[in-house]
Parts: C-alpha cells; structure tokens; sequence
C-alpha cells in the first residue's frame, strides 16, 4: 500500500516496477514509482517539448 | 542473448514489452535514461547484443542511438531513423525523396517570408514545430491576421526552433485519420481515430477503433516506413479529398491503445523483432 503525496490516499499497486507511472485513483493526478519495497511515489516529471512518440 | 531497454520512465507500452520478454525468458535490462552516464572512452554498454530505445525525450533517444551506434551496438530503433521521424521537416524530405503522397509542405525562416508562403499555399494552413509530438503546439491558421499574431509569438516567445516556420497544408479529414503499426516488413495492424477536434492523437482523447489494412494503406506504410529506415515505427495517413497521404512517421511509438481494438498482440510482434534483429 503506498500514499499519494498530493492527496494522502492509499494506493494499492500490484507488481510496481521502480519508474512505472500511475494514477492516483483519488485525485487523478500522475504519479511515478521512485522506489519499490517499500513502495515510494512521487508526482511524475512534466510533460516537456520534445516529448513524443 | 542480452536486451537493454533505454526509458525515461514506465509507461504501459514498456510494462507489456518487459511482460512479453519475460514470457520469453528473455535476459534484458532496463536503462533508466535520467542516471546512464555514457562514458564515451570505456563503451560501458558494450554486453549488450541489442538495445530498444524507448526514451520520451526525442533529443535523449536521439543522443543515446548516435552513441551506441558509434560503440557498435545494434538499436531498435536505430539513429538515423529517430533523427527522420522526430523531425517532421527530415520525415517529409524522405517521403518526397521515396515518391509518396504527402499534403503540401513549405518552409521558411522569417515571420516576412512565412507569411509569404502561407499566403502563396492559402487559408487555413498548420504550422507545426518541427520537433514535437502528441498534437502539442500544431496552429490552424485561418487568416492573415492570425497568421501575422502567431509567427511573431513564435518567433519572439519560443526558442531558436520556432523560427523555423514548417507550414502544411491543412488536410479536410473526415473525422478521423489512421495509424499504422509497421514492423519489420509486415504492417501488423492499423486503427482509425476519431475525433471532432482537427488533431485526432489519442493522447489528446481521439477514439481507436480498428481499420482494415487495405493493398493501399499496406503499401504507403511499408514504404513510408522504408523512406525512414524502417525498424518498429507507427504511420499516420490522412484520407484526403485526392486519396490517402503519409503526413508522419513516429518511431518510439505507443499501442496501449492499438491491442484491444486490432485484437493484435503487437508487443509480441515487437519482441519478435527483437529477438530476430539481436541474432542476425
């Protein structure tokens, strides 16, 4: 069980890998996994110019 | 065999490959690409027999593909081909240079000239950033006044990129347009996306639904893909009012979307390559 660190809601996550993005089921907003056992989160990095496909 | 996979971050597109290669037994290594430090002189990377680059950032996959190439190792997908798709100027000279469809292209470099010919091309035209990706910073300029307000913020608020004015035509679209998955010399599958809005990329909302890859839409993909130098890249046409056109090419490109409605296990086919392009 990790906590969102926007809004302290728990996060249940299956098979987290360390760098994976998430969504905070609560209030939406993205986050990465920073590090497994025990399960850290922080806001994922912003969207930046030359991001794509 | 040993595979490195090169990401920014994990995205459910690398979930599925690292699930398909593990299904695989495949041995293979995920390279977080905001801690590799490329030590130019020692070739640290040199144990692996292939990498796939999976990077967000265009100018990080780029960098990282120019040098594992000059340390030897085999990438999927290689430099030359991040370097036509993620500039869309690169990308429209190699589809012209291979004789393929495309809407009408113009470039310049002042706000003066820009204007000039946009108005030689007429209302509305795109103008795009060469460099970018996910419909973000795309201009449906449908008048001089326009025109005049957004080359001049484009050129006075952006970086040295924005100055130069890549203009398209504006393609009337019904509603959708497609894109096709091409790995190795097989189109695997394609999808039509829907949306009201003028840009239909998913990652803007557009919906997926199937599209049957006809001898047509084979055909601009597998050569448009050829044009790029081909590997594992996603084709985007556009059903014009005088037939379909190629407008882009992508080569790190996303399918979470793709699976479902084309019923095809892409990351399977992607993992095939792999393992075919690591041996030969």
């Amino acid at each position: 069980m990790a906590v969102c660190p926007e809004c302290e809601a728990e996060i249940e996550l299956k098979e987290a890998i360390k760098g994976e993005i998430v969504q905070c089921p609560d209030c939406g907003v993205e986050l990465e996994v920073v590090s497994v056992n025990p399960v850290e989160l922080a806001p994922a990095p912003e969207e930046e110019e030359d991001w794509g496909e | 065999m040993r595979i490195g996979v090169l990401v920014s971050r994990v995205r459910a597109e690398e979930k599925l490959l690292f699930e398909e290669m593990e299904r695989r037994g495949l041995d293979f290594d995920l390279i977080d690409d905001r801690e590799i430090i490329f030590d130019l002189q020692q070739k640290p990377l040199a144990q692996y027999d292939l990498i796939l680059e999976r990077c967000i950032n265009h100018s990080r996959a780029l960098y990282a593909l120019k040098v594992l190439e000059e340390w030897g190792i085999k990438c999927v997908n290689r430099y030359k081909v991040a370097d036509n798709c993620g500039n869309k100027l690169l990308t429209t000279m190699r589809l012209i240079a291979e004789g393929l469809p495309t809407p009408q292209n113009k470039l310049a470099f002042t706000p003066e000239s820009a204007l000039r010919a946009i108005e030689e091309m007429g209302y509305p035209v795109v103008l795009k950033p060469a460099v970018g990706s996910w419909g973000r910073l795309l201009s449906k300029v449908n008048d001089r006044e326009a025109a005049e307000a957004i080359l001049e913020h484009k050129e006075t608020l952006g970086s040295y990129h924005h100055s130069i004015f890549y203009i398209q035509e504006f393609v009337k679209k019904p509603g959708r347009d497609i894109r096709s998955f091409v790995v190795g010399d097989e189109t695997i599958c394609a999808i039509y996306r829907y949306s009201e809005h003028w840009i239909t990329n998913t990652a803007r909302g557009g919906r997926a639904d199937n599209c049957p890859i006809t001898p047509e839409i084979n055909d601009l993909s597998l050569r448009a893909a050829k044009a790029v130098g081909g590997g594992v890249v996603a084709v985007d046409l556009l059903e014009s009012e005088r037939g379909m056109l190629v407008n882009e090419v992508n080569y790190t490109m996303e399918f979470r979307n793709s699976i479902a409605p084309t019923g095809i296990n892409i990351p399977a086919k992607v993992v095939d390559y792999l393992i075919k392009e690591a041996q030969s």
